[in-house]
């Protein structure tokens, strides 16, 4: 028999890549409705006060324009802070689009023109006045973080005795390191077009990482049981900004119910700098070793920014106290709020920030102590979490320095700063450990054989360039024994089984593992079909006893076998339905997603310009699904971390209050002549912990530590300690 | 799909034709209407993104008379008469453009919300005459922004497909 390949861990293609090819993928703001109208945001003008009067006269005259929407003619919402409460929210009091008067961040949507023409609805919306009671503001983090109060997070108690420990210790280093506001900056903005069905229920394309949030979120918000649904089946990018409902959704819906009509509305690139985002932070990092460079003491302490009605916390210093052994262990996190948004979970949210500080630091005390940075992290290599006191379930990180190193020649690294130049560029390596965790969450999916053998398989997920279509096609077509051609995967649709939000990098973990136990209900089910036939030869057979393979199920024993669709023919079409939630044995472990970047800058002495010439990064990750998928999902984190440290930052004009270069010009990313060839090594890591797939997900791991590496290559070429992120050229000069 | 976008009705339009996809089109227009907003509302061909409407981006790059150009930055009616070629005319019905095929083989994305562009963008680059080496490529390249950071492979699929595509042009010229 023709023994097919499994397509787990294979390189296959993307299975919705022709679609995205040819530019039939549907996004958001791309479906054809009849009748639909448009939408477009009028956004505050200050920071903080009251809206005293709002002048739509002019707006209103315009033939074309349907509504003015403001908090004075707006539907009824929700009046308690709990129906707001979305799957991501922070702690606090969550934003209500159009509630009332009050002004609290610049950029808040204030009002929505609709219009039968989304030039129309823009220009409409140009010509609405607002009066404003201003009061003053704040907006910078600096000057208020004497005030910071404790993070209502939970953040390890300390360990040890830090001060004596710190005290004691024959090498010290300290910094304050920087990281300023970042943005998702999705290629796609956001966008929602609500469609107003007959009996009034609303069908709604979103953008967003969750649509079962967004149906909860919009349920709650309008008291609208049973009569939405969302769909999002392509999401162009989010990055995180899809994890919460954004505000475009709500006034859509507004629209739609006090029109009785379908309404669109879509961000302008400047609209989506108005939400969530990375929020600034300063951090103080201590660290002491002794003569050998064993870890003696760690201290980290961070502030962060975030807005007056919500405490937003993220994961940041906790890293410090489990990546390295260390006994003497001090961790603190505040929070000062400022007359802005609420920042929101971006791109592995808190360890990005936290880990650079971390290996910044890291890298300056192997200089204190005189080793060599890769073996300062071998001196104080830990294989269990200090934080938990747990081992790890699995933990592959010295391969991952080892590949890794071996890959980009760190033994040629100069351990002298500025000791290697080529004409005017000064050249320099640097390395980073990076550090994520492997979560898994409770998910939901559906598997249906049909009678020409076709595997339909569901769930409420999403795919937001995460490879997640591929993924899962890949896990059912290898649990059912089908070719991948004969399995569809279908996700984006609030009505489909139960997922948790598309992020944390917990998708293959979550839902790839109820996709599997419903494709073994599936198997069980065929196999009880294939038994209702007289004198079948599966007869009394046990599950173990037969295996899926290339369309059929077979005896192991005897290699009898039957092709799947026969058996549904007379069956009828069978489905399975399995919910699984997270194994009990993953309490007894820590489990997370490990990395060794490394990185080669090459500096030009006279302008200060900084060209990132090489990366290596090792990844122990598990199992991994689709090496070609995957390993994209790796390049999009480091080409992440190369604008972390070199290009990204949202500046506020303080007396405003307000973004200053809120658009793509002014808010660089990389593109492709700023990155380099970066080579993406998966070590080998098998885990039986984490989940049945022992996958523990790629999309976050990428990026952190790369910024830290960055810096210190930088350091490593011009012997300039930069803390503060970007590392623009100023800097250096 | 209505071939009449003036849906307020109450100001003037202008008539244009334009080979659109090789099929030619007579379309009324706004005056103040952009290349994009035409393609992606009225006309429904909504491969050609919208990701900052300022020519920031490059995610609304289509051919116009075989050039690449940021559709958001130019009116439809200064147009009249040119052939357009966006995202959905490259393909040769199942088959599609070796651009294409290549950002597939390569797996040159991630969301696709920059990928229309990115094609257009590598096809309209046959035509230059530049983007001989990768260092080359890359410079030419970086007007289409992907925020996903697919750009490694990105590179890798139009070093590839680039010399067939341009051998392509040569004889369809001959
Ligand atoms: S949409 Fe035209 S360049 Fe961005
Ligand atoms: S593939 Fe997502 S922006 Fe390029």
């Amino acid at each position: 028999m023709n023994r097919a390949q499994s397509p787990l861990g294979q390189p296959l293609d993307r299975v919705d890549g022709p679609l995205k090819v040819r530019g039939q993928a549907r996004y958001a703001a791309e479906f054809d409705v009849p009748g639909l109208l448009y939408g477009a945001v009028v956004s505050s003008a200050i920071a903080r006060g009251r809206v005293l009067r709002i002048d739509s006269a002019a707006t209103e005259a315009l033939p074309g324009v349907h509504l003015v929407l403001s908090h004075l003619n707006r539907p009824p919402i929700a009046s308690y802070d709990e129906p707001y409460e979305d799957a991501d929210a922070a702690e606090g009091s969550p934003f209500r689009p159009l509630y009332n008067d009050r002004v609290l961040y610049s950029g808040q949507p204030l009002a929505l023109v609709v219009a039968e023409t989304q030039a129309l609805a823009r220009h409409a919306a140009s010509l609405v006045h607002v009066e404003y009671a201003a009061e003053s503001h704040q907006t910078d983090l600096q000057a208020v973080r004497e005030q910071a109060h404790p993070a209502p997070a939970e953040v390890p108690p300390p360990r040890g005795d830090f001060e004596v420990a710190f005290n004691a210790a024959a090498h010290r280093v300290e910094g304050e390191y920087g990281t300023p506001v970042e943005h998702h900056n999705p290629m796609e903005p956001h966008a929602s077009i609500v469609q107003y069905q007959p009996g009034g229920e609303l069908l709604i394309h979103d953008k967003t990482q969750g649509v079962q949030n967004c149906q909860r979120y919009l349920e709650q918000v309008f008291g609208l049981q049973d009569r939405i649904r969302v769909l999002s089946p392509f999401v162009g990018g989010a990055f995180g900004s899809g994890l919460r409902p954004q505000y475009q959704l709500p006034l859509a819906v507004m629209a739609a119910l006090a029109l009785k009509a379908s309404v669109r509305v879509e961000l302008t690139r400047q609209q989506m700098f108005t939400f969530g985002y990375r929020p600034r932070s300063i951090q103080q990092l201590k660290l002491a070793a002794d003569g050998e460079g064993r870890l003696q003491a760690v201290e980290h302490q961070a502030i962060g920014q975030t807005s007056r009605f919500e405490d937003f916390t993220e994961h940041e210093v906790e890293w410090s106290g489990m990546l390295y052994a260390c006994d003497h262990v001090r961790l603190g996190y505040r929070l000062a709020p400022l007359d802005v948004y609420t920042p929101l979970d971006m791109r592995a949210p808190g360890a990005t920030i936290g880990v650079y500080a971390l290996e910044c630091a890291m890298d300056e005390l192997a200089h204190e102590v005189g080793i060599d940075p890769l073996e300062l992290r071998l001196r104080n290599y830990s294989e269990i979490n200090g934080n938990q006191g747990k081992r790890y379930s699995s933990k592959e990180l010295r391969a991952c320095y080892r590949q890794g190193a071996e890959r980009f020649g760190w033994s040629r690294r100069p351990a002298q700063p500025r000791s290697l130049r080529e004409g005017h560029e000064l050249i320099g390596m640097g390395m980073a450990t990076g550090v994520w965790e492997a979560m898994q969450m409770p998910a939901s999916a559906r598997a249906c054989i049909d009678a020409d053998g076709k595997l339909l398989v569901t769930s409420a997920t999403a795919d937001i360039g995460t490879g997640t279509y591929t993924a899962m096609t890949q896990i059912a077509a290898d649990a059912m024994g089908l070719p991948m051609a004969d399995v569809e995967f279908r996700l984006g649709d609030s009505s489909l089984p139960q997922a948790p939000l598309e992020g944390g990098s917990a998708t293959v973990s979550s839902v790839g593992s109820a996709v599997q136990r419903a494709c073994a209900g599936l198997r069980q089910k065929l196999l009880d079909a294939a038994q209702q036939s007289p004198a079948s030869p599966f007869t009394g057979a046990s599950p173990d006893a037969v295996e899926f393979i290339g369309g059929r199920m077979c005896l192991k024993a005897t290699q009898h076998a039957v092709e799947l669709k026969r058996i549904v023919e007379v069956s009828g079409a069978l489905e399975s339905e399995a919910h699984v939630e997270p194994g009990e044995q993953r309490q007894q472990w820590a489990t997370a997603t490990h990395s060794a970047v490394f990185v080669e800058v090459r500096v030009d002495e006279d302008l200060g310009t900084v060209n990132v010439s090489r990366v290596v990064s090792a990844i122990a990750a598990g199992r991994i699904v689709n090496p070609k998928t995957a390993g994209n999902q790796i390049v999009g984190g480091v080409v992440w971390g190369i604008g972390q440290a070199l290009q990204e930052e949202t500046l506020i004009d303080h007396r405003l209050g307000r973004y200053m270069n809120h658009n793509l010009a002014e808010y660089h990313i990389p593109v492709n002549a700023d990155i380099p060839g970066i080579e993406v090594i998966f070590v080998e890591e098998h885990d039986s912990v984490v989940n049945e797939l022992g996958s523990k997900g790629v999309g976050e791991i990428g990026i952190v530590g790369v910024a830290a590496a960055v810096a210190n290559a930088i350091y490593n070429a011009t012997g300039k300690r930069v803390r503060d992120l970007p590392i623009t050229l100023d800097k250096l000069l | 799909m209505s071939e009449n976008p003036s849906a307020a009705g109450a100001i003037g339009t202008c008539t244009i034709t334009l080979v659109l996809n090789g099929e030619h089109r007579r379309l009324e227009v706004q005056p103040w209407t952009t290349l994009l907003d035409l393609l992606r509302d009225p006309l429904g061909l909504s491969g050609t993104k919208k990701g900052c409407d300022h020519g920031q981006c490059g995610a609304c790059t289509v051919l116009l008379n075989g050039r690449r150009i940021n559709s958001c930055l130019t009116l439809a009616v200064m147009h009249d008469g040119a052939e357009l070629t966006t995202i959905e005319g490259l393909a040769r019905g199942a088959e599609l453009h070796p651009m294409q095929a290549a950002f597939v083989r390569h797996d040159a994305f991630q969301c696709g919300y920059c990928t229309p562009g990115q094609i257009c963008s590598a096809v309209g680059l046959a035509s230059e005459r530049c983007g001989y080496s990768r260092e080359e490529i890359r410079e030419y390249m970086s007007g289409n922004l992907c925020r996903c950071g697919a750009y490694p492979n990105i590179l890798a699929a139009i070093e590839e497909a680039l010399p067939a595509v341009r051998g392509q042009k040569q004889e369809d010229a001959r």
